[in-house]
């Protein structure tokens, strides 16, 4: 399916990122790296840690300005944004109802629908400090999807969440997505977990190394030197569960070096 | 009862009133050592109204304003630890206010009211200004409640859902500014930031909204204020470090008590 999708003619981009550079502190943290993410599509950014994932995301979002390179996002435009670790202070009294509505007030029965959508439902009153971190990454969720998005940014969605909640929420991201019509740049840094949920995949340690289909990154040489024989174990034993959602052979594009 | 008295508690209740919801965000936010910052710089405002043959609140007012802006700019250009600047600023600003203070013969000023208080001697033109300058405050505050709770819970996620994040933390900045310039009267630049905290965190324990929570630290604030009065009046103890202890009692009190868990 997704593989088709990659063929088919050029949609709508609604977000591009052209030759974005970044050092910080000397240290080069992003050099030439472009990406766009076109309407409906699900585009995951995976990579070992301090590969400049969230870096890259956070100039998209417009919230770090790079050295050079541009970024531009399609007018008008809406984009709900769940961060990488939360943390609510206990000092502020805060129950997931203020939290949903921080940025605009909105109606009741939207809050319960956004609730029950995300699988979090009877969740309104509570306190955001008991949530759990499953319960969290619902709610953050949540008021991403409150925002009527075109595009979903997901920084490290399933952090703090258990191997079993992950798949999970993976699979609510993508369900939600497709049934709203929202594109989705997801950030992960382990590429297992989000194989089944993502139709395009860009393997970044701070160039682009690969991208395509994730069945074809996961067969990428510049992939493979990226990740140690620990991880593939265990990419192995996923892709024995899962070796019906992908065609190794298709959609792989590598423009490495 | 006395004039003076009534002045007094009408002043103190002002701010605590004021105090109450930027109290809760000093401790939200954890602008504790800004605020205390702010307030070092109180003094140099001092001398240089009286230099510059202004009104002395005008003129703590105004050097509050500038250092605000000056540490919004700084804190917006990292490199420095935010605490470490604003220790510089705070001792340097406290300094040169000491020191301009004694190159200033003619100037003659109670050195111990400006750093403890002197609600005693609240006269109308100050609550004038502290109902003036605190209403204004306040209405500005509520004005932009929801924004600023917002970038106080988190700040990118704000901006990308469309709000002005500078803006609003400027804005902030220059609330607290004119806020720390008004409590001075009550408790002294060197007890601003007990005014804001105490309160605040008293009325944590039984708050369960971000309004309840700052209704409450102006309640405990008004209690204290009266508590602290009543000490000065009966007990002949300074008014301000009285206010300031009675808040400090009213905290343990509450801690006392079974508090909602988070």
């Amino acid at each position: 399916m997704s593989a088709e999708k990659q063929q088919a003619p050029r949609e709508e981009v609604l977000i591009r990122a052209e030759d974005i550079h970044l050092s910080l502190a000397g240290r080069e943290i992003l050099t030439g790296v472009s990406l766009e993410v076109s309407r409906g599509e699900i585009l995951t950014v995976i990579g070992p840690n301090g590969g400049g994932k969230t870096t890259l995301l956070r100039i998209m979002l417009g919230l770090l300005k790079p050295d050079s390179g541009r970024v531009s996002q399609t007018r008008g435009i809406k984009i709900g944004y769940m961060p990488q670790k939360m943390h609510f202070d206990p000092i502020l009294p805060l129950s997931v109802r203020r939290f949903l509505t921080l940025s605009a007030p909105r109606p009741g029965e939207a809050l319960v629908r956004a609730l029950a959508e995300v699988g979090a439902p009877n969740l309104l009153d509570a306190p955001v400090q008991t949530l759990s971190g499953g319960e969290l990454q619902r709610i953050l969720l949540a008021r991403a999807l409150l925002r009527e998005p075109d595009l979903l940014a997901l920084d490290e969605p399933a952090q703090g969440v258990d191997v079993h909640g992950q798949e999970e929420l993976f699979d609510l991201i993508s369900r939600l997505s497709h049934e709203l019509g929202c594109a989705v740049l997801m950030v992960s840094h382990d590429l297992h977990l989000v194989m089944a949920a993502t139709d395009r995949v860009i393997c970044l340690n701070r160039h682009v190394c690969c991208t395509g289909h994730p069945g074809a990154v996961q067969a990428d040489p510049a992939f493979l030197k990226l990740f140690t024989p620990r991880t593939l174990t265990n990419l192995a034993l996923y892709t024995h569960q899962h070796n019906g959602h992908r065609d190794p052979a298709t959609g792989k594009e590598c423009n490495h070096g | 009862m006395d004039d003076f008295l009534l002045r007094a508690l009408a002043g103190g209740i002002g701010v605590a009133l004021v105090a109450g919801p930027f109290g809760s965000f000093v401790v939200w936010r954890r602008l504790a050592y800004f605020g205390d910052t702010l307030a070092h710089s109180a003094l140099l405002g001092v001398v240089i109204g009286f230099l510059l043959h202004i009104n002395l609140t005008l003129g703590v007012i105004a050097v509050c304003q500038l250092l605000a802006l000056l540490l919004f700019l700084l804190q917006r250009r990292r490199g420095l630890a935010g605490d470490t600047l604003l220790g510089i600023l705070a001792h340097s600003a406290l300094s040169l206010g000491l020191v301009l203070l004694a190159l200033a013969e003619t100037l003659r000023v109670d050195l111990l009211s400006y750093l403890f208080g002197d609600i005693l001697a609240i006269n109308t033109t100050d609550l004038a200004w502290i109902y003036g300058g605190g209403g204004l405050a306040f209405f500005i505050l509520v004005l932009i409640w929801r924004p600023l709770l917002a970038v106080t819970v988190h700040e990118d996620l704000a901006q990308v859902e469309g709000i002005a994040v500078d803006r609003i933390n400027w804005g902030f900045m220059a609330l607290m500014a004119l806020a720390v310039a008004l409590l001075m009267k009550v408790v002294g630049l060197l007890l601003v930031t007990a005014m804001f905290i105490i309160p605040a965190a008293t009325a944590r324990r039984f708050a369960t909204t971000p309004e309840g929570m700052a209704g409450g630290a102006a309640g405990c604030g008004i209690v204290a204020v009266v508590g602290g009065l009543f000490s000065s009046y009966y007990w002949d103890t300074p008014a301000g470090p009285s206010i300031v202890i009675a808040a400090t009692l009213l905290f343990t009190i509450a801690f006392l008590f079974p508090g909602r868990r988070t």
